[in-house]
């Protein structure tokens, strides 16, 4: 599914990423863990494609299809889609007619026909339900005045609604009470399947213990510098990130 | 030293300018070399149906000036359409009184249709009578080439509303001005307005409102998108007399630049003589949010429509005010279709 090879990006001049690589076949959960700086948003942020984050050498692929090709909104409609660490505020514009704009853009990049509103209305008041989000919150401007974990709602929201083939989610754990926490990781597992994959990336081990990975890399000063096993995370947790920061 | 009087005179020296401080950003002396001859007469069962008239109980027509009277008797409710329409490159001059008596109500649905590069002038004037209630909705579709200036007087009476929205495309150059005497006494005003400018286009949203006495409310909401070498001008005072206590003004003018050559000046002023008042205003010129960009198009949205979404959103505030249903559409798909067309 997603192959990243010897990527190297800079933002504003600087190098961040120092040559990732990074394989995420279908229907598996990859973590990437790192101390902060070590350049995690930045990954999240060149695989789609945000202004500003050049990529100056190697490649990442999507089923083959070079995504550092494609703009932002043809790499969603190949199924990218990033849960933001900061969910932006877009005032005037209802969640409801901002998803179903997206949703019917990808659906036309695609090449299928777009849903009627009575199917997208269906399919947003079942997955609204899910997440135990309030229809009527639907109707208002998207993110506008919401609370952390209510934006982070919205993200999932949106995830289960465009149905992505390829999840990032980035710091999806932060501002999130132990209650929201649960309720959101459900809506991700919810998303697992054999055609999908997710890259799962967080600093605290916490958010793993609800979203199970198969692997766990650890990202440092711009570098995949380990890679193991759900334990991985686990060590990480208990030892910190300083040998890591030594390595690299 | 008016532009009704230029007309008349066919003279360009009376004409208002840039050495006049409430023009300065509106300069038709200089635009204006030559006052042209007076506009021939425009038939107006010559014209096409107007946007609103399907809307309106009445269509009052001013085509290629003339005069018009609209009256509403007390407790009488109406809805009207007054088309100004320019066409030719000749100048003219329109005068309309509107009055609406005692507790009456009145919708008025005013439109600017022009074509040709043409000197216009209209001037309004509103007497709102005790407990009546107008809304204004004007709709500003002048041609590129034109020159034109409307000019609008509101006296309200204590207890009566006026709440005014006007959408504008600008022109060669074009001035939609608003002064309302406001009488306090629980009268209430909003004051709204948009511009939407592309190509070389000029509009210019001046409004004057002086509370003589106390306990009156004004809100105003001014919205801009401009692009290209376009120029939008935002001129709102607001007067709180001596003794106007107890007057609750806003005033926001907020404006988006799309293109480095266009241009937006703004003046908001607060003249306050009063003591206890409350008064704010804000006023913020900028570019379309680029992250929030990002994120409609890392939801697939693709760039243009990104930008235009948002942009419609950022007008749609003030599209949301207008209370008449009808008028609300229209405008909604005026103002799409000026933004994605442009």
């Amino acid at each position: 599914m997603l192959s990243v090879k010897n990527l190297h990006a800079a933002v504003d001049g600087k190098e961040i990423l120092k040559g990732l690589s990074l394989d995420v076949p279908a229907g598996e959960v990859h973590a990437i863990m790192g101390p902060n700086g070590a350049g995690k948003s930045t990954l999240s942020y060149v695989l789609t494609g945000r202004e500003g984050y050049e990529v100056t050498q190697g490649s990442a692929t999507l089923d083959g299809d070079d995504l550092l090709a494609l703009a932002p909104n043809e790499r969603a409609a190949k199924g990218v889609f990033l849960s933001f660490q900061y969910p932006l505020e877009i005032p005037g514009v209802p969640a409801l007619t901002f998803i179903r704009t997206a949703l019917n853009a990808q659906r036309k990049a695609r090449g299928e026909p777009e849903v009627t509103a009575p199917e997208f209305l269906r399919l947003a008041k079942t997955k609204a339900a899910e997440l135990k989000i309030d229809f009527d919150m639907l109707k208002r401007a998207l993110n506008v005045g919401f609370s952390g974990g209510e934006k982070k709602r919205m993200e999932i929201l949106q995830m289960a609604m465009l149905s992505p083939r390829f999840l990032i989610l980035d710091e999806t754990d932060s501002g999130l009470d132990i209650d929201a926490l649960r309720i959101v990781a459900d809506g991700v597992n919810a998303l697992r399947s054999p055609d999908r994959a997710m890259l799962v990336i967080t600093h605290y081990q916490r958010l793993l213990d609800y979203i199970k990975p198969d692997r766990v890399h650890v990202l440092s000063a711009g570098r995949i510098v380990a890679s193991g096993g759900p334990e991985l995370a686990l060590e990480l947790e208990r030892e910190g990130y300083d040998k890591y920061a030594r390595a690299a | 030293m008016s532009v009704a009087a230029a007309i008349r005179a066919r003279d360009p020296a009376e004409l208002p300018g840039k050495r006049d401080e409430d023009w300065r950003w509106t300069d038709l002396r200089g635009l204006v070399r030559e006052v042209p001859a007076p506009s021939a007469p425009l038939d107006p069962a010559t014209l096409r149906p107007g946007s609103f008239d399907a809307l309106a109980d009445e269509v009052v027509v001013v085509a290629n000036g003339g005069e018009a009277r609209i009256a509403v008797n007390a407790g009488g409710s109406r809805t009207v359409a007054l088309r100004i329409v320019s066409r030719g490159a000749g100048a003219h001059a329109g005068r309309v009184s509107v009055s609406v008596a005692l507790g009456g109500r009145l919708t008025l649905l005013e439109s600017y249709e022009g074509e040709g590069a043409y000197l216009a002038h209209t001037a309004l004037a509103f007497e709102i009578a005790e407990g009546a209630a107008v809304e204004r909705i004007v709709l500003a579709d002048d041609d590129a080439e034109g020159v034109s200036v409307s000019q609008a007087e509101v006296r309200l009476e204590p207890g009566a509303d006026f709440a005014q929205t006007v959408l504008t495309g600008g022109a060669r150059r074009q001035r939609l001005e608003t002064v309302v005497h406001h009488p306090g006494g629980h009268a209430e005003l909003r004051l709204d307005g948009a511009y939407l400018l592309a190509d070389r286009r000029h509009a210019d949203l001046t409004t004057v409102v002086t509370h003589e006495a106390v306990d009156g409310t004004t809100e105003q909401l001014t919205k801009g998108v401009v692009r290209d070498q376009a120029r939008g001008v935002f001129q709102g005072r607001i007067v709180v007399a001596q003794g106007a206590d107890r007057t609750d003004a806003r005033m926001g003018h907020h404006a988006l630049i799309l293109s480095d050559r266009a241009e937006v000046d703004a003046k908001p002023e607060l003249l306050i003589y009063a003591d206890d008042v409350s008064c704010a205003h804000g006023n913020t010129v900028g570019a379309l949010d680029e992250d929030a960009l990002f994120y409609a198009r890392q939801r697939g949205i693709p760039e243009p429509d990104a930008r235009a979404m948002l942009t419609e959103a950022f007008v749609g505030e003030v599209v949301e005010r207008i209370g008449h249903d009808g008028a609300r559409e229209l405008a909604a798909a005026w103002v799409s279709e000026r933004l994605r067309g442009a």
